[in-house]
């Protein structure tokens, strides 16, 4: 690399590493990112004996950079000189997983699992496994956790006896006095143990397990939750019964809530794993206790897994046991006092209907739902409005049809205007569910009241949800029933509803078409150039330009230019600039469509944003 | 506690830090003093906002007489004064409290707070720095490009000991009302903040949720009666905190029980005695500091006269009393008419948590030993005492004949206060706050010494 007398080459080189102790965080950030620049420029000798040492010591600055730091020396082995000098890469990662940062140690962590198999068998004991345990034994906590993520990438790699000091460094982890290290223990239990020999699964790991889980610390204890539906899946069917379930029937009956969470937030996961015997005799009743819980956040949890639970029920008994078990507990967290508890519910309960058929879902089901649609909380019935599909395919929408439509109503006029928000997305949706005939005879009126709405956010909305609604039914369909709304609104005295046919005309041309936007909107729109606001003016110019390649080209030049070039010598400096914003961009587009041949590239694309109408040569030279 | 008959005491003076000038600038009295785990430094925070940090001297640690050496390690400005625009309140930098966690690598961390704003500090060492440039050298004159040869990659040289103070976390806008209590749970990845009415739940590593724990706000605040004072979170475990009330009640929450701990699961209040009741009762019941004790066994709450220490197995009363400073009793309306009455006195254990510490008026401080049942009264002063010589110790009496050691009640200096007080969590060492001065005093383990 050492060139001859001043070498161009190295210039930018020599940049970047002088960089990576700028003062600007922002720097060092841009030359870490380019670290594989470096290295190439280096050659790997000089990579390996000079840049990572140096990257060694470089902990003390900031996160990200670390962060940074740690991701790239992940995909360094080419650049140190391939898997015979991997083991290089050690000293840099292992100072970066004993910071306090947890996003850095936790990167580093993967870099190192990632480096890990591209070590040599023999690498992997000489070099890896000795950095491994120098983790597991290091002073603070950080090395000790980080630790905790090593073990099951060498483990089935190395030899017996190393074998068995992993198990026991692992097993002293698993047992260590502070909580965060007992923790990351606890995270990683499953996937060491799947990494295991089936006897020492059940040897080291399920004691392990057990007295984790049993740990005197909650935030332990619900990790081993996790860990045990993993180690389940791991064993056969015979030694469930005695080796995971009684700590798994322990935790769900936990006397903290947040342990109970976990299991109900891993409720099918954990059917998953024990079979459809154990699921019948255990997990049912616990899950029934589960959706009884006194913690609301527990019932919420376990609500949230109702549908999946039921799917997953073993196809012989499935109805009988939702018929029996699950529906009574649903229907009392209809009306449970915890408003998420009933929301989480209303957006899975209506999956049950395919469950159950058609029958039972009318018997049944039905209720629930028309109880929901009227719940106090407007969550709860946006949740069912916004899950109607699955309804729907079993026993079509009519049935619903005569409750829906208040509760839609209601929200649509909610005091609350995320509420509003919510109702209109679910609305091109609903729509399409409802039909046509239907949506024209009850909800266009509301799609139109929400135009005027007082909130910008709403009015947005509005416009967007038109359009998806024409994108549905069809420009005739716009040109009947909402053009002639939305263009009457530009002669409305409040000039924000004005404008809000620009945004619509915006929205909608492209749905529309050219025929209807040249010979309806366009008139309107420039019609409303005149208008006293200059809000509504220089928005005129944006929709202009917004709607210009929809237009007849005829009506382009002969139109639309002339308005445009009167609006860009408004009084108002926003209505000028944006205006001329328009009349360039219209150009560019026109020329581009027209004249140039579409592979060509386009010469107007770095042209700087026009200045006065008098320096911009492309607009002159065509007029 | 130590002591004999002669009005002489173990503890000695060891060092006096701050200006001992009357002149004392508002910014520089201090308002938190803590120890960290293994009391090898020592947090002091002040109403300017700022954390200076002391650490023991490393060669004198061993030697027993003079292990209270502690010297400045680090200072910096951890809160600044801010305007709450929409609310027109402004937010004094002044630090409420400083909480260390359990070190976890090389470097230190605590937790400091304002009225509305926690952060997360690191206090970290730096020996070594990069040298070598390609384009300038080292003194910052540029080199020119031509004159660029090969590439030069930096090397990291020792340097002197350079120590570090970088904020990590700032956990803001979750208080309405002003913080009094932060506690690092022993999980050590949680913490709680409590304000008047609320208690808050954060996760370190987060900084834009925290759920809320407890909330005693009225819907309508003309029904507030009482407001939190303080908040702790159990040593041990995990899943319990403590919060005191203007009332002088202590509530227990377990965390295991429901995730919105509003409903105790037991209440420490002691019956009022109907005969001391008067209009000064429920002031001076409210609890200005509560502690558990290393053990987890015992908690010790104090309020305005009083030092009561619980045995978390019984609530009905306190199994420990100790009079702090009972014959304020009939002073308690000239302490209301100056304000003192509303004073907040922290209370400490020692670290075997056979002694419990708190401060008084008049720059006194009140050792208090449970098993012996033997109390002192200490006075953190520079004038009249040297360092290494024993304190004497004092008696307040109400009568105008005085001996030696006695002072009467009428000739005791109410605006000297001692508020803030931490003891070493393993040896015989104790920190206090005077006005803005730091007061480190040791016991010697040898009489003879």
């Amino acid at each position: 690399m050492a060139g001859a007398e001043g070498d161009d080459s190295l210039y930018p080189i020599a940049v970047l590493i002088d960089e990576l102790r700028n003062e600007d965080v922002q720097l060092r950030l841009n030359s870490i990112k380019k670290l594989s620049t470096i290295a190439l420029a280096l050659g790997v000798e000089r990579t390996r004996t000079e840049l990572l040492p140096f990257l060694t010591d470089t902990i003390y600055d900031e996160d990200e950079v670390l962060l940074a730091l740690a991701e790239q020396l992940g995909s360094f082995t080419l650049l140190v000189g391939g898997p015979e000098f991997v083991h290089c890469l050690l000293p840099p990662l292992e100072s970066l997983a004993t910071v306090e940062e947890t996003v850095v140690r936790d990167k580093a962590v993967e870099s190192l699992r990632k480096i890990s198999q591209e070590h040599s068998p023999v690498d992997l004991e000489v070099h890896f496994v000795p950095l491994v345990k120098r983790l597991a034994s290091g002073d603070w906590f950080t090395s000790r956790t980080s630790a905790c993520g090593l073990f099951s990438v060498c483990y089935p790699r190395v030899s017996s006896s190393i074998k068995a000091e992993i198990r026991q460094h692992f097993r002293t982890l698993c047992s260590d006095d502070t909580p965060m290290v007992r923790r990351a223990a606890a995270s990683k239990l499953g996937e060491f143990a799947k990494v295991l020999e089936l006897d020492y699964v059940k040897s080291d790991i399920i004691p392990l397990f057990t007295a984790l889980a049993s740990d005197e610390q909650d935030s332990v204890r619900l990790l081993a939750v996790e860990a045990g539906v993993s180690i389940a899946t791991l064993l056969p069917q015979e030694d469930l019964e005695t080796l995971v379930m009684p700590t798994l029937r322990q935790a769900s009956e936990d006397k903290s809530w947040r342990v109970r969470y976990m299991v109900a937030d891993k409720f099918s996961e954990l059917q998953k794993a024990v079979g459809p015997e154990i699921t019948k005799n255990d997990l049912v009743p616990a899950f029934q206790n589960l959706l009884k819980d006194c913690e609301a956040e527990v019932r919420a949890a376990s609500a949230n897994k109702v549908k999946v639970f039921c799917e997953n029920l073993p196809e012989d008994s499935r109805e009988t046991i939702i018929m029996t078990h699950i529906l009574p507990c649903v229907k009392e967290l209809v009306s449970d006092t915890n408003q998420h508890v009933k929301s989480a519910l209303a957006s899975v309960i209506m999956g049950l209907s395919t469950i159950l058929g058609k029958d039972n879902t009318v018997e049944h089901l039905l209720p629930l739902f028309l109880a929901q649609l009227k719940d106090e909380c407007p969550e709860v019935r946006l949740n069912i409005i916004s899950n109607l599909d699955c309804v729907n395919e079993v026993i079509g929408i009519r049935q619903l049809s005569q409750s829906l439509l208040p509760a839609i109503v209601e929200l649509a006029e909610d005091a609350k205007w995320r509420v509003r928000l919510a109702i209109i997305e679910y609305m091109p949706l609903l729509a399409g569910q409802l039909g046509v005939e239907f949506f024209d005879e009850k909800l266009n009126s509301l799609c139109m009241a929400w135009l005027i709405d007082h909130v910008y956010a709403i009015r947005e909305a509005a416009t967007c949800n038109l359009m998806k609604l024409v994108e549905k039914f069809g420009a005739e369909w716009a040109q009947n029933t909402i053009v002639p709304k939305v263009l009457g609104m530009a002669n409305d005295p409040n000039y924000l509803h004005r404008m809000t046919t620009l945004f619509c005309i915006n929205a909608l041309s492209e749905a529309c078409g050219q025929e209807i936007t040249t010979k309806h909107m366009l008139p309107v729109v420039l019609k409303m150039s005149n208008d006293q606001v200059a809000n509504v003016r220089f928005n005129v110019a944006k929709c202009l330009q917004k709607i210009g390649p929809v237009l007849e080209s005829s009506a382009l030049q002969a139109e639309v230019k002339p308005v445009l070039e009167k609006l860009a010598t408004d009084q108002d400096m926003d209505v000028k600039y944006f205006a001329l914003e328009a009349i360039s961009g219209i150009m560019r587009e026109h020329l581009h469509q027209y004249i140039m041949p579409s592979h060509y590239p386009n010469p107007y694309a770095e042209m700087r944003p026009v200045g006065s109408t008098l320096s911009n040569p492309y607009f002159t030279q065509s007029t | 506690v130590s002591g004999d008959g002669d009005g002489q005491s173990r503890w000695c003076l060891s060092q006096v830090k701050g200006a001992v000038d009357d002149d004392v600038a508002e910014a520089d009295i201090i308002s938190a003093v803590e120890f960290n785990h293994s009391g090898e430094l020592l947090a002091t925070g002040d109403r300017g906002g700022r954390i200076v940090i002391f650490q023991q001297e490393q060669e004198s640690k061993n030697i027993p007489q003079c292990r209270a050496e502690y010297n400045v390690y680090s200072t910096f400005q951890s809160h600044e004064p801010e305007f709450d625009y929409l609310k027109s309140l402004e937010i004094e930098e002044k630090i409420n409290k400083i909480r260390w966690l359990p070190q976890k690598n090389a470097a230190h961390f605590l937790l400091s707070t304002n009225d509305k704003t926690i952060k997360l500090w690191k206090i970290s060492e730096r020996d070594k720095r990069p040298e070598g440039y390609n384009l300038k050298e080292e003194d910052g004159r540029y080199r020119h490009p031509s004159s660029l040869t090969t590439l030069r990659v930096p090397v990291f040289q020792p340097m002197n000991l350079m120590v570090e103070a970088s904020p990590r976390r700032v956990y803001a806008n979750a208080h309405t009302y002003h913080i009094n209590s932060i506690s690092v749970n022993s999980d050590n990845e949680t913490y709680l903040s409590a304000d008047d009415l609320r208690i808050n739940l954060w996760h370190l590593d987060f900084t834009d949720r925290s759920f809320n724990i407890v909330d005693i706000k009225p819907s309508n605040m003309e029904e507030l009666t009482e407001v939190i004072t303080a908040s702790e979170f159990h040593p041990l475990q995990c899943n319990t905190f403590v919060y005191g009330s203007s009332k002088g009640t202590v509530r227990l929450c377990d965390m295991r029980a429901s995730a919105l701990c509003d409903q105790h699961s037991k209440l420490f209040e002691e019956p009022e005695d109907p005969s001391t009741r008067s209009f000064f009762s429920e002031i001076i019941s409210s609890i200005s500091d509560v502690k558990f004790s290393h053990s987890g066994r015992y908690m010790m709450t104090r309020d305005y006269l009083t030092l009561k220490i619980w045995d978390l197995h019984m609530e009905s009363q306190p199994v420990e009393t100790y009079q702090v400073h009972g014959f304020l009793r009939s002073k308690l309306c000239s302490l209301y008419e100056n304000d003192c009455i509303f004073d907040k006195f922290e209370c400490c254990w020692k670290g075997d948590d056979s002694e419990v510490m708190t401060g008084s008026y008049n720059n006194f401080f009140r050792m208090f030993n449970r098993d012996a049942q033997r109390d002192l009264t200490l006075e953190a002063s520079w004038e009249n005492c040297s360092p290494g010589y024993p304190l004497k110790t004092w008696r307040v009496c109400a009568g105008s004949r005085r001996k030696r050691n006695e002072i009467g009640v009428d000739c005791l200096d109410f605006s000297r206060k001692i508020l803030y007080t931490s003891w070493h969590p393993q040896d015989n060492v104790v920190a206090l706050a005077t006005v803005n001065n730091l007061y480190i005093f040791q016991e010697k383990l040898n009489p003879e010494f």
